[in-house]
């Protein structure tokens, strides 16, 4: 962390606050979370934040606007009724945000398909975790054909759906079927969230299917570029989300007649955590908070006028002892 | 006030005659009655028509069942409002337009709506309002039940009669499915479900589950339900030690016309408790033609009690997987039974419709390489 250059604050110290908050400290080179905000004196998250050696507060956003040196970006890892209200408040304080919640002030952004018409914003949205599964693939395939309906369906493990996802589940299905439109470039979109209780855990499964023309659901040239695309998609999304792949190859169906003459394909993924903070099968959680940073990385390194390398997981060595006993500890106990 | 005194000359004088009609129009249609039929064809019958029911059909079986005196009919994609998809298939005919034939065609029963948080949303649900359904029947996976808060207080909101519905009940214990069943009521539900999606309680399940649910709901004035199914063939014998056990909902369809080996058939329910003098309000002889007569003309399949769903009975998975799991099987070539048999081992749930594929590919892989040792290949 020596090399870093921007600061940041993580404010809404729950599981997703704390798993971004081990992935910028492992992770990022540029990064140096400083910040920890809640609003409950007695979370874990904020004990926890502090004896890594970040400064906390419960007091909110009103401690963190008060400080002498203000970070250079925050994450906002609260609700989407705490982010619209903050999102002012860090626009005027010249703080860029980064909105894990589904809020949408700013832009939705998917690092591997839109983050670079997006580098100048000052608050963007991180969509869902099941939209930064999903998208890409369906960006992969409308970049070849035009794609006039598509439909994601996420199963994530019962342990990983915090009660915030609970209370407003209607939420994670209308923004993540927006962005399946406006950024993954489907005519329109349809998004599912199914809890799945099973012990132990499953992980995190993602199904894209994309209606197509007729031509592409027949074996050819054009079914081969599509297949390459999505391909390359997964290999790019692997380079910040290591356990993020294929379950499958991608199916294909021929056209028929219930589905409007189009064809339809078929992408299984199966995301598995990357066990920074989280266990393994909460993939969710680790995909948006894995975009989340970095998103934050590229954009203060744009910022600043520097490169920026993410630390693949090869380089990370050992866990710091506390580090260490914190993820144990959790992950025996579930989220 | 005293004692009324009525006089030979107070006595209406009948001038025309009656007819058959005028009869119906003033005799109340559901008699007292000791629990409430909802009949569900035209919602858990839409998997076993993959979701192509017209106007026509709808409107004939509202009319049939109304006449008959059942009180509440569904009528949604089978998989819930929204249900429309590439993963479960794609409606013939816009359920809203369904739901509007259908509240147009009933006289007395209200029209019922089946929602699933997730899949469904709020959007839905007020435009299945705006079209006339009156009650909301919001669903969850058994142990998920604090996902439909927001639903059921919208509901209420709108004015809507509320039931939640615990879905594959099976798979939790009775205590749990009451810690559940109380999250529905305190978030607005007026009746709870015990739901047995895979139709795999056996007997005593099924009541113990209606007994732990009743127990705790029950002192709040909250009813309680149950929703069978027959892959083991004991909707109906569920559905009466539920009604013994306190249950005052019981859902059928008409021909069982519903997922897996299909429902508690609506006419046999009818029947069986007027053997049992329990009244229903439903007349039989009225609901046994409109399961004769109306649907049985337009099934393609009757649901059937065969490997497949007897399956899904024994391994605890979701009734509506097996036509989905029918058609990987046949694009696959693997065993129907054999997809079922996994999805009950991984524990899918409702809704994981995708998981099927996943399924037969893994198993048409296991059988190429089981081809190739037999072939001799090492």
């Amino acid at each position: 962390m020596t090399n870093a250059k921007a600061t940041a604050a993580i404010v809404g110290p729950g599981n997703i606050g704390t798993d971004l908050m081990f992935k910028l400290m492992r992770r990022s080179e540029i990064i140096e979370p400083r910040y920890m905000v809640g609003v409950d004196p007695a979370s874990d998250g904020l004990a926890r934040a502090k004896r890594c050696g970040l400064e906390t507060s419960a007091e909110g956003v009103d401690w963190l606007l008060a400080r002498g040196e203000l970070p250079d970006i925050v994450f906002e890892c609260t609700s989407a009724k705490a982010h619209a209200a903050n999102a002012p408040r860090y626009a005027e304080a010249g703080i860029l945000a980064v909105d894990l919640t589904p809020a949408a002030v700013g832009p939705y952004l998917c690092p591997p398909v839109n983050l670079s018409f997006n580098l100048d914003a000052s608050n963007v949205n991180m969509i869902t975790c099941g939209g930064q599964a999903t998208v890409p693939i369906v960006h992969a395939v409308s970049s070849v054909v035009p794609v006039p309906y598509a439909e994601i369906v996420a199963s994530v493990s019962s342990r990983s759906a915090g009660p915030g996802t609970r209370a407003n589940i209607d939420e994670f299905t209308e923004t993540t079927a927006s962005a399946v439109e406006a950024v993954g470039g489907a005519t329109v979109g349809k998004a599912i969230i199914i809890l799945n209780p099973v012990e132990p855990p499953l992980m995190m499964r993602n199904s894209v299917f994309c209606a197509i023309p007729a031509e592409a659901g027949e074996a050819g040239p054009l079914q081969d570029q599509i297949l390459e695309s999505v391909h390359a998609m997964v290999r790019t999304v692997q380079e910040y989300v290591p356990g993020y792949h294929l379950r499958a190859e991608p199916q294909f169906d021929p056209a028929r007649g219930t589905w409007r003459d189009q064809a339809r394909i078929f992408v299984p993924i199966e995301v598995k955590g990357r066990g920074d903070y989280l266990p393994d099968y909460a993939g969710n959680l680790d995909i948006i908070t894995a975009a989340a940073a970095r998103v934050g990385d590229l954009m203060t390194a744009h910022r600043l006028g520097v490169e920026t390398s993410w630390k693949s997981s090869a380089d990370l060595g050992e866990l710091e002892p506390d580090e260490a006993a914190v993820v144990a500890t959790h992950q025996k106990a579930g989220v | 006030m005293g004692d009324m005194i009525i006089r030979p000359e107070d006595a209406p004088l009948v001038t025309t005659e009656v007819t058959e009609t005028d009869v119906r129009a003033y005799t109340p249609v559901a008699g007292p009655a000791d629990l409430r039929i909802t009949d569900s064809t035209l919602r858990d019958g839409s998997h076993a028509m993959s979701h192509q029911f017209t106007e026509e059909q709808v409107r004939g079986v509202v009319a049939a069942l109304d006449r008959a005196g059942v009180q509440v009919i569904e009528v949604s994609h089978g998989d819930g409002l929204g249900g429309s998809s590439f993963n479960y298939g794609f409606s013939k005919v816009d359920e809203f337009d369904l739901i509007a034939a259908a509240v147009d065609e009933a006289e007395q029963a209200k029209i019922a709506i089946l929602m699933l948080p997730g899949l469904g949303t709020l959007g839905h649900l007020r435009r299945a309002h705006g079209v006339g359904a009156s009650v909301a029947r919001i669903a969850t996976h058994c142990t998920e039940a604090d996902v439909s808060v927001q639903h059921f207080a919208e509901a209420r909101a709108l004015g809507m009669e509320t039931v939640g519905f615990l879905m594959l009940s099976h798979s939790t214990t009775p205590p749990f499915l009451a810690q559940q069943a109380r999250i529905m009521a305190d978030a607005g539900a007026q009746c709870v479900y015990v739901v047995d999606s895979a139709g795999a309680l056996v007997l005593s399940d099924a009541q113990e589950r209606i007994q732990a649910v009743l127990d705790e709901v029950g002192r709040d004035d909250v009813q309680v339900g149950f929703h069978g199914h027959q892959n083991l063939s004991l909707g109906v014998a569920n559905s009466v030690l539920a009604f013994q056990a306190g249950a005052r909902q019981i859902d059928g369809a008409l021909c069982a016309l519903g997922a897996g080996a299909g429902n508690s058939p609506t006419e046999v329910l009818a029947a069986t408790f007027e053997r049992m003098g329990i009244r229903t309000g439903v007349d039989l002889g009225d609901v046994l033609s409109a399961a004769e007569e109306v649907v049985r003309p337009f099934i393609p399949r009757l649901p059937w009690m065969d490997r497949a769903s007897i399956t899904q009975g024994y391994a605890g998975v979701y009734s509506s997987f097996l036509l989905h799991a029918e058609r990987a099987a046949e694009r696959y070539g693997v065993p129907a039974h054999a997809i079922l048999q996994k999805v009950g081992e991984y524990g899918y749930v409702g809704g994981q419709e995708d998981m099927i594929i996943d399924i037969a590919l893994q198993l048409s892989q296991e059988q190429e390489l089981g081809d190739l040792a037999a072939a001799g290949v090492r």
